[in-house]
């Protein structure tokens, strides 16, 4: 029930109602965004982001340079026990 | 078309065909890092193993789906158990709304629209796709969105739509009313089932049948997604009050492995703590805009009833009155009945992570998929629909590991 999937903004297609077309590994569909604009996040600036699509709304943006410290510390990990 | 889609997203196969552009999912199935996490897991399992199973409990259905589908649990030293636990809606929704849901689908005006998720579940007599099948006007829908479309494009037709979901879900119903508010439309509401998750945990280790020591939890592996909603903060009752490490956790294979040493290195430090695994979404504060939206349509129901946990004080959501008129519970009568689970059923005691589903009676005979007798078994989510798809049929007696002396590092 709670599946989310990751993916990319790729144009706003309503400003007002605050939609856009999200890409996950080339299927497209229209979006709400509304749960990820804010004041300093105004709609006109989401082209890009990657999001949380749970039943057509992006719940949250994903934050690539946390992604990229999990991925670093479990690289690191490896190696090490790699070394071991 | 909406179905198709998310057939498309969601399919195993069709995943590994797109396995070279899943961006954000890829990296975190990555065999050399879960071969690392699964040799660190073993080293302080060993370390912290008292004579039992470490008990360590997947609330969400969705991390139970996955640890089949990846087969953590084959990779999981014998020094670890996990605990398959109440985080599937469709699984905890109790026959009786059910048979409201049913008994609304039925009514001549009414177009009833729903996730697929809830289509198979048995209620008292049949399931809303025997109602479908009878003429009742059911509609599947992907967002709560498509159903508001439908009821806009059907201006004659009462549209109900079916609420059920965690917090991940309940924002984007809370919205569409909104929605509907602003685009006054009249002919819409939602009929209101959505549950919370920390209400359920505490339930869960307040319940006597987990009083035996055997069935004692050791800590929380906690719902990434209702996390991207609520954040951190609210689990900390269960790591403050009832002393559970609980580690918020991601849904790829590599989260969950990570999640699980996150866990063990809390149990092996004597920490009682909340952490975040999946840093990438997960907010300590949660998404305010999303807990606004709830707050403004919904408030927290006095007791709402759980399949197997039975009432649960302020683990509910419902309509405020503001929002009557979208309140499916305020335009209709409902039925209301108390349903109890067909007596061979135990789904119950499976909700509770106190028998795992091979001891149940019936299944994989009477009950399977193709016929379930439990909702468990339903869902893709469910823990007898997991253990059936992926051919855990039964499982031999877990071998006794002699204790090893505590020893520092690992």
């Amino acid at each position: 029930m709670c599946l989310g999937i990751p993916g990319q903004i790729v144009e706003i297609t309503d400003i007002k109602n605050k939609l856009a077309t999200v890409d996950i590994s080339g299927v497209k569909r229209q979006v709400n965004i509304t749960c990820i604009v804010d004041d300093s996040h105004p709609v006109e600036t989401c082209v890009g982001d990657w999001v949380l699509v749970h039943v057509g709304f992006a719940m949250q943006r994903l934050d690539p340079d946390e992604a990229a410290e999990t991925l670093r510390l479990l690289d690191e990990l490896a190696e090490f026990q790699a070394a071991m | 078309m909406i179905c198709r889609w998310l057939l498309v997203i969601c399919h195993p196969l069709l995943t590994t065909h797109y396995s070279l552009t899943m961006k954000y999912i890829n990296e975190f199935r990555d065999p050399q890092k879960t071969k690392a996490l699964i040799q660190k897991i073993e080293q302080i399992g060993t370390q912290i193993y008292a004579g039992k199973p470490i008990k360590i409990m997947e609330v969400c259905g969705g991390h139970t789906h996955a640890i089949f589908k990846y087969g953590l649990e084959d990779l999981l030293p014998k020094t670890i158990e996990l605990v398959h636990g109440p985080g599937c809606p469709v699984c905890i929704m109790p026959k009786g709304k059910l048979d409201d849901a049913i008994a609304l689908s039925q009514q001549p005006h009414v177009i009833f629209a729903t996730f697929g998720d809830a289509m198979r579940v048995p209620g008292s007599k049949y399931s809303l796709m025997e109602a479908k099948a009878n003429g009742a006007d059911i509609r599947m829908v992907y967002s709560p969105l498509d159903a508001l479309q439908i009821a806009k494009q059907n201006p004659d037709k009462e549209v109900v739509f079916f609420a059920i979901g965690f917090e991940t879900t309940a924002p984007s119903t809370a919205l569409t009313v909104l929605q509907a508010q602003s685009d006054r439309v009249e002919n819409f509401s939602l009929f209101c089932n959505h549950v919370l998750v920390v209400p359920a945990l505490e339930a869960l280790l307040a319940n006597p049948d987990l009083a035996n020591p055997d069935l004692q939890l050791d800590g929380f592996v906690a719902p990434g997604h209702v996390s991207t909603v609520i954040g951190t903060e609210p689990y900390r009752v269960i790591a403050e009050r009832y002393h559970k490490p609980v580690v918020v956790s991601g849904f790829e294979p590599l989260d969950i492995l990570q999640s699980i040493w996150m866990v063990l290195k809390q149990l092996a430090a004597g920490r009682c703590e909340v952490e975040n695994q999946y840093t990438r979404l997960v907010r300590p504060a949660g998404n305010v805009v999303a807990l606004d939206a709830m707050q403004r349509v919904f408030e927290v129901r006095q007791e709402f009833e759980w399949r197997g946990l039975g009432d649960i004080a302020l683990s509910g959501l419902k309509m405020r009155a503001e929002y009557a008129r979208f309140d499916t519970e305020a335009k209709f009568i409902l039925p209301n009945r108390q349903v109890p689970d067909r007596k061979a059923c135990q789904c119950g005691e499976i909700l509770k992570g106190v028998l795992k589903p091979w001891q149940c009676k019936v299944f994989g005979t009477a009950c399977t998929p193709e016929h379930p007798i439990g909702a468990c078994m339903v869902s893709s989510e469910g823990a007898c629909a997991a253990y059936y798809k992926y051919g855990r049929l039964s499982m031999p007696t877990p071998q006794k590991i002699p204790p090893t002396p505590l020893r520092k590092g690992g």
